[in-house]
């Protein structure tokens, strides 16, 4: 079958107008390869499959360390190579990025390896690497003339969307699964949006989400306005190799929910080096689940390119995604680098945040205990090299999971307010 | 009783814009095929050429993935909801 060029997507948004003076030129499917005008769309009509943006080659090469240097110390250093947020008076920004590229030598002899890096995510505005998705999403559903924003989200991406929102004006409407940890909800519900928490798993609440944007006229900035949303995520590995002085590292660790953010990490080293802004290096890539959510690994495992769904039970819910719509192009791209997957158990999760924070002053939420907690194993494994320069992820503050470490952490002592108690209590 | 199958807005032009669909049909593969034969051309876009489900989109009978279930032989009871949803992304 001839791909279609150009079809017509059925609309249901305000407008379906070119967004302006980007490098962006239209959608084009992952599967089937069909191109599409700019849209809020982000599914294939002739085969459901995944909508990405395309760019003028020519425009991104417009991009130069130079340009990216003058430009402000945040995500949108990069808006050259972004499809939204072109316009500054549209552009929806708290500031994200441009996060703190941490050298964890602690951590790393710890290990027992040679070079370490933590690139610390928690120091966004809402305390995760959701903020730079959502900032291009909602930049981009400004442009589009949405005027209601709204996402299915484990936590991180609540607090985002419902913060950005906020702050450009826009309604907001949240759906979180019933069960998300106490700080997570509160963390949503502060910024004063639409909170709707669904008796039900985070996949419920996508599958409902999808469902309403199908009927109606929203930005939901992880359904219909994907493509764009997913695009925020490449600036994490911009900055990674802008941030080691413009080379890439050697090996890379990420963690793993829908697998787009690893993709992404890929696709941002992989154009650096095309665009020229980096000395083409090989670099490889490697994906960290739960055990009790790890569908993606097991397809790792197996050998398998197709992702075999699960139902998730683990502490780590910002990855507890059983249905991982992205998983088989995470796989594709671990496996072309040189990679690995690996999954961990929940005790082994408190493990890795306690080791992170009390080797390196990183309180990680439960996303980062795993990619800590996977790297010990892929180094116990021998599928992650030592000796080479390596950058972890973190991608989510402690302070959003205080529940999976409350049980395991507390006052050393607790005494009265005496210097006698004190020195009872072997203290000093 | 007939089977209800919900159609998403993508799939909606092969069915002149309606979102539901009432056919006939005891297991998922026939739900599917009425389809096909009252909108031709839904069932290809449902499944690919080797006649599995397309890997980003996700059918539902009731409230169970079928594929927790028994895929396309999956049993369609009548008066069972049957839905087409796109595969969306993370959060």
């Amino acid at each position: 079958m001839t791909p279609p060029t150009m079809s017509v997507l059925p609309a249901l948004h305000p407008s379906a107008t070119q967004l302006p003076s980007g490098p962006a030129t239209g959608l084009r499917c992952r599967e089937c390869g069909a191109t599409y005008p700019l849209a809020p769309e982000h599914v294939c009509v002739e085969c459901f499959g995944p909508l990405e943006v395309d760019y003028d080659l020519d425009a991104l090469r417009r991009v130069t360390r130079k340009s990216v240097a003058a430009g402000p110390p945040s995500m949108w250093r990069y808006v050259g190579l972004l499809p939204a947020g072109h316009d500054e008076a549209t552009r929806v920004s708290l500031g994200a990025g441009m996060t703190r590229l941490h050298r964890a030598d602690n951590l790393g002899r710890e290990l027992g390896m040679r070079r370490l890096w933590v690139k610390d995510d928690s120091g966004n505005p809402t305390h995760s690497f959701k903020d730079r998705v959502v900032s291009v999403a909602l930049s981009a559903a400004r442009e589009f003339g949405f005027t209601t924003v709204a996402c299915a989200s484990t936590g991180n991406l609540a607090n985002a969307v419902a913060a950005h929102a906020a702050q450009a004006n826009l309604a907001s409407v949240v759906l979180i699964p019933a069960d998300l940890e106490a700080g997570k909800v509160v963390s949503t519900a502060v910024y004063g949006g639409t909170l709707v928490a669904v008796d039900g798993t985070y996949d419920d609440v996508n599958r409902l989400c999808a469902e309403i944007a199908g009927e109606l006229p929203w930005a939901f900035v992880n359904v219909n306005l994907r493509p764009y949303y997913a695009e925020g995520s490449k600036t994490v590995g911009y900055e990674v190799a802008e941030q080691l002085g413009w080379r890439l590292p050697a090996q890379v660790v990420v963690p793993m929910a829908s697998g787009s953010l690893l993709t992404k990490v890929d696709k941002a080293f992989g154009e650096f080096g095309t665009l020229g802004l980096v000395e083409p290096s090989p670099y490889a890539v490697f994906g960290a689940q739960a055990s009790g959510c790890a569908p993606i690994s097991a397809a790792f495992r197996a050998g398998h390119d197709v992702v075999t769904p699960v139902r998730p039970a683990t502490i780590a819910k910002s990855l507890a995604i059983g249905n991982p719509a992205d998983g088989g192009y995470a796989l594709d791209s671990v496996r072309r680098t040189g990679g690995a997957v690996a999954d961990v158990p929940d005790e082994e999760i408190v493990a890795g945040i306690r080791l992170l924070a009390s080797t390196e002053g990183i309180f990680a939420e439960t996303a980062g205990g795993v990619t800590v907690a996977t790297l010990r194993r892929l180094l116990d494994g021998g599928l992650l090299d030592p000796a080479a320069e390596t950058v972890l992820l973190n991608t989510g503050d402690g302070l959003k999971t205080l529940d999976a470490v409350a049980p395991v952490v507390g006052p050393t002592a607790t005494i009265a307010p005496s210097l006698e108690a004190f020195r009872k209590a072997g203290l000093a | 009783m007939s089977v209800t199958v919900r159609v998403p807005t993508i799939m909606r032009g092969l069915t002149s814009g309606v979102a539901e669909v009432a056919v006939e049909g005891g297991t998922l593969a026939q739900v599917l095929a009425a389809l096909d034969a009252a909108h031709p051309g839904t069932r290809g876009r449902v499944l690919d050429d080797g006649g599995r489900l397309r890997r980003f989109v996700n059918v539902y009978v009731g409230d169970e993935d079928v594929r927790f279930a028994s895929g396309l032989d999956t049993p369609t009871p009548a008066g069972t909801l049957v839905s087409i949803i796109p595969a969306v992304a993370g959060g």
